[in-house]
């Protein structure tokens, strides 16, 4: 671990970064680069073998638009239906009894624990051709929203659920007692509180659903334009001998999605008010 | 100090765990299968096959099956093979230009390939919408099966017999496209590969699914209710074999390499749904000849084939696909 | 410290009764559709033809073998990741220094990259052709289309977990503790294996457990860089998937049972051993 060194005056802090700490960001680096960085490094730069003009040519290529596009919108819709749905959840939980809720509450998390697959031959065998319910939902955009909000359900939830817990009632109290109505609570006094936790979760589950690819695949059928989302596209393109064009789709997805956890670390700082350290 | 000694048991789990994993790769020469995905259940058989004779005793082998063009790439990316047979022949010929195949891989009096078959129309047992012809697919209502071509090398044998058979027919090339656009309005959903397109298609999905005869026999085998329809017009399927430049001098996958022409197990693969290249197999007759049976060299080979019909931007299908796209955005 | 009376359970006029029975119901049904059928489902089909195919799918040395891999591939790649964890959680928590959130957002990365992406940065470092891939061969080294690159592909998809949840937890137990061990004359060492870490526990234990789930289900990476070697290099997952393409639907869906009833092992474990969040 950190070699054991008494520590700076606390003045001092701010403007100089312990030595122990350089370590330790060394040590870090270290292992995100061997397991992430490099990989990832490899991608970009078998992407940027391509040129320029080529990698917009892929990037900006019908197919590939169409792909980006429902992505986009898909994981979109996905998480704003969690942010709402998820925080109803998380609220019914933590505030509401009924027979059972423990069993609920334990089963939130097995989508993080399902294999994908798993999830996609489930929700086939729900609503594919030979489902249950006659409902024939396979290889249509509802089968692949269907599948991400599968996976992405625990994020919000989760993120919501301690916040939740942590809550002083007491300004609720007070406005209920004031006449204010169960909504008008809700909007005015619980919900600024809640808005960090609902916006960390609904974007990892962004990123989440965007990078999805095993439980979607059994399930949309993949038809160009109207069910291929980008991770397929990108396996698509690898089966056409495009490899260099599926690392640039792949090098762009990456982007969005990286842009939105960055941002999304912004508004987590301003919801916590500003911790010393973190 | 309990905590410790946990840990210290944990460290003698995981360090046997990976001795274990290690020796888990195996040791000792195996010969290295590395094939596409249908003919699994074929070598279950031919390899048993091979171990008794005198050739084969005491020969071990490890395999892999996967979608053709994906173990063509694992192969390309360091997958070790000493055998390898493929769905095409473009598949084979990544690994020529890789420098992992002899080029010569071709040049044995059966071309190098080991087993052909013909593309079908799979339908529901006793063909209850009564599709026998090319033209009954287009017709209204009906819902063709197919697998995406730039994710699937199954796929592109499909619509080349489609093609050619409209050539067949008499048609002009003009019009031969213009029927593949057509017969895509009938296709509600291109699954990745060959294999999934029969899972759509065994899973209650579509009334007719193009695949090869060969995967239609292993769905019936496997007790799906389909049966399938030869027709008039369509394209011989052939698929290649090879011994690796790796393996070149190991007398075990040349041993295999030549099993896999004997009677014995031409015999084999007819049993599992492939029609041979050898003459004289038993049960080879059991095959329908169509009347009308072209190659893909008939129509200009693979590389001008990929070329015209299946680049990325710009080709036939490239087309027919933003064609559908267009129309179905509205 | 901020925990105040947290309130009960039961709701105090939460807007009128029809609002709470309005709120069960929508979470209620929504669980049930898009979770609890579908998982019941497996179940179902599991059994459908009744116990002897299941018991038949269940012994097949290739599920056994690739049960066993499973957890081999789990066990070496959750430890890495928890002491990873646990070291970049105190650095993100307790120190500063320029770049800091970039990091942060950085170790989240994995969340956001799709399985086909990770197998491909794996062959162009570790393949024939990749940065790596020669030296390795030269020196007899199989690290793709073995198990080193399915060990590797699972760090990668399981590596954001215990930070995630261990971050908060440590924020929420703060410095002074530790301070004042290391007035008293404890060493680092002491102060974080006696007094940080049981402080954190919960948020380690639920970490390790989310990150040996996600490690244990992982399957497009995986698969890519396994090489589909039958027998040798397949995983539960690969091994479900399989099953399914050669029409043996028990078979998939028994492997896929024994997958469902891991995780749901796991999440008993989960709601076990976390701290507060019970619910209850």
């Amino acid at each position: 671990m950190v070699p054991a060194r008494p520590a700076p005056p606390k003045v001092l802090r701010r403007t100089r970064v312990r030595r122990s700490t350089l370590l330790g960001i060394g040590l870090v680096t270290l292992y995100l680069s061997v397991i992430v960085l490099i990989p990832l490094a490899a991608v970009a730069w078998h992407a940027a073998e391509l040129g320029p003009a080529a990698i917009w040519r892929v990037v900006s290529s019908p197919d590939t638009r169409a792909a980006l596009q429902l992505s986009l919108f898909s994981s979109l819709a996905v998480a704003a239906i969690n942010a709402v749905v998820g925080t109803i959840i998380a609220w019914v939980l933590v505030r509401d009894t009924f027979p059972g809720k423990t069993m609920v509450n334990a089963l939130i998390d097995l989508p993080f624990a399902l294999p994908t697959i798993v999830a996609g031959l489930t929700l086939l065998a729900l609503y594919g051709p030979k489902g249950a319910f006659g409902v024939n939902l396979a290889y249509t955009r509802a089968a692949v929203m269907l599948a991400l909000l599968f996976v992405t359900l625990p994020f919000v939830v989760r993120s919501v659920q301690p916040v939740l817990m942590e809550l002083e009632q007491d300004v609720e109290e007070a406005a209920s007692a004031l006449g204010a109505h169960g909504l008008t609570v809700f909007r005015r006094v619980v919900l600024p509180s809640l808005l960090p936790a609902i916006v960390s979760g609904a974007g990892l589950s962004f990123a989440r659903a965007m990078g999805e690819f095993g439980s979607v695949v059994l399930i949309s059928g993949n038809i160009p334009f109207k069910t291929q989302i980008a991770p397929v596209r990108i396996f698509a393109l690898i089966e056409s001998g495009d490899s260099a064009g599926a690392a640039a789709l792949a090098v762009v997805l990456l982007l969005i999605s990286f842009a939105v956890l960055l941002g999304l670390a912004f508004v987590q700082r301003w919801g916590r008010g500003g911790d010393e350290e973190a | 100090m309990k905590k410790t000694t946990a840990v210290l048991v944990l460290a003698a789990l995981a360090a046997a765990a990976l001795a274990t994993l290690a020796a888990c790769g195996g040791g000792g020469a195996k010969v290295a299968l590395v094939a596409y995905s249908t003919p699994r259940e074929a070598y279950a058989k031919l390899i048993p096959a091979f171990q008794k004779t005198s050739a084969g005793t005491g020969v071990e082998f490890t395999e892999s099956y996967g979608s053709s063009g994906e173990q063509s790439r694992a192969v390309e990316a360091g997958l070790p093979a000493d055998v390898v047979e493929f769905s095409l022949a473009p598949d084979m010929a990544r690994l020529v230009k890789a420098d992992l195949v002899d080029k010569s891989w071709d040049q044995n009096q059966y071309d190098g390939f080991v087993t052909r078959s013909v593309v079908v129309l799979v339908v529901r047992k006793d063909n209850p919408k009564g599709i026998t012809t090319w033209a009954d697919l287009t017709k209204p209502g009906v819902e063709v099966i197919e697998p995406n071509p730039f994710t699937s090398g199954g796929a592109k044998w499909n619509i080349m017999a489609a093609y050619g058979a409209q050539l067949q027919q008499g048609k002009s090339e003009q019009e031969a496209k213009a029927y593949l656009a057509d017969l895509f309005k009938h296709v509600p959903v291109q699954d990745k590969s060959a294999r999934e397109a029969l899972q759509t298609f065994a899973g209650g999905k579509g009334d007719v699914l193009l695949s090869y005869e060969n995967e239609a026999i292993a769905a019936q085998q496997a007790g799906e209710a389909v049966d399938y329809v030869v027709p008039d017009e369509t394209i011989l399927i052939e698929n290649p074999l090879a011994v690796t430049k790796d393996a070149g001098s190991s007398p075990d996958a040349k041993a295999f390499y030549d099993f896999l022409y004997t009677q014995e197990a031409q015999a084999i693969f007819v049993s599992k749904g492939y029609r041979p290249v050898v003459d004289g197999v038993a049960g080879a007759d059991g095959f329908p000849t169509p009347a009308k049976l072209f190659t893909i060299t008939d129509l200009g080979g693979w590389d001008a084939v990929n070329a015209a019909f299946f680049a990325p931007d710009g080709s036939v299908m490239a087309s027919i696909e933003q064609g559908l796209g267009i129309s179905t955005q509205q | 410290m901020r925990k105040r009376s947290k309130g009960p359970a039961a709701p105090i006029s939460r807007g009128s009764g029809a609002g709470k029975y309005g709120l069960r119901t929508i979470a209620l049904a929504y669980l049930a559709l898009i979770l609890v059928l579908p998982v019941g489902m497996v179940f179902y089909r599991t059994f459908e033809n009744g116990l002897r195919p299941v018991l038949q799918a269940l012994t097949d040395p290739m599920a056994l073998h690739a049960l066993y891999l499973t957890v081999v591939i789990a066990a070496i790649a959750v430890p890495l990741n928890t002491v990873f964890g646990v070291f970049c959680a105190l650095l993100l928590v307790r120190r500063a220094f320029p770049g800091k959130r970039f990091l942060s957002v950085l170790v989240d990365v994995p969340f956001a990259v799709s399985p086909v992406v990770v197998g491909l940065s794996l062959v162009l470092v570790y393949g024939r052709t990749g940065w790596l891939g020669g030296w390795l061969a030269e020196n007899g080294m199989r690290v793709i289309f073995a198990w080193p690159s399915m060990v590797l592909a699972t760090i990668f998809v399981s590596l954001p977990f215990v930070v995630r949840e261990v971050v908060p937890v440590l924020q929420e137990f703060g410095v002074e503790q530790d301070q004042a061990a290391h007035t008293l004359g404890a060493t680092t060492w002491q102060t974080f294996w006696r007094i940080t870490l049981p402080a954190i526990r919960g948020g380690v234990t639920y970490g390790v457990v989310l990150t040996t789930a996600r490690a244990l289900g992982e399957f497009g990476a995986v698969s890519i860089v396994s090489g589909k070697i039958a027998g040798q290099t397949s995983t539960l997952t690969v091994h479900v998937e399989e099953r399914f393409q050669q029409f043996d639907l028990v078979g998939a869906y028994t492997s896929s049972l024994v997958l469902a009833v891991i995780a749901l092992v796991i999440v008993l474990g989960m709601t076990l051993l976390r701290p507060k969040e019970a619910g209850s």
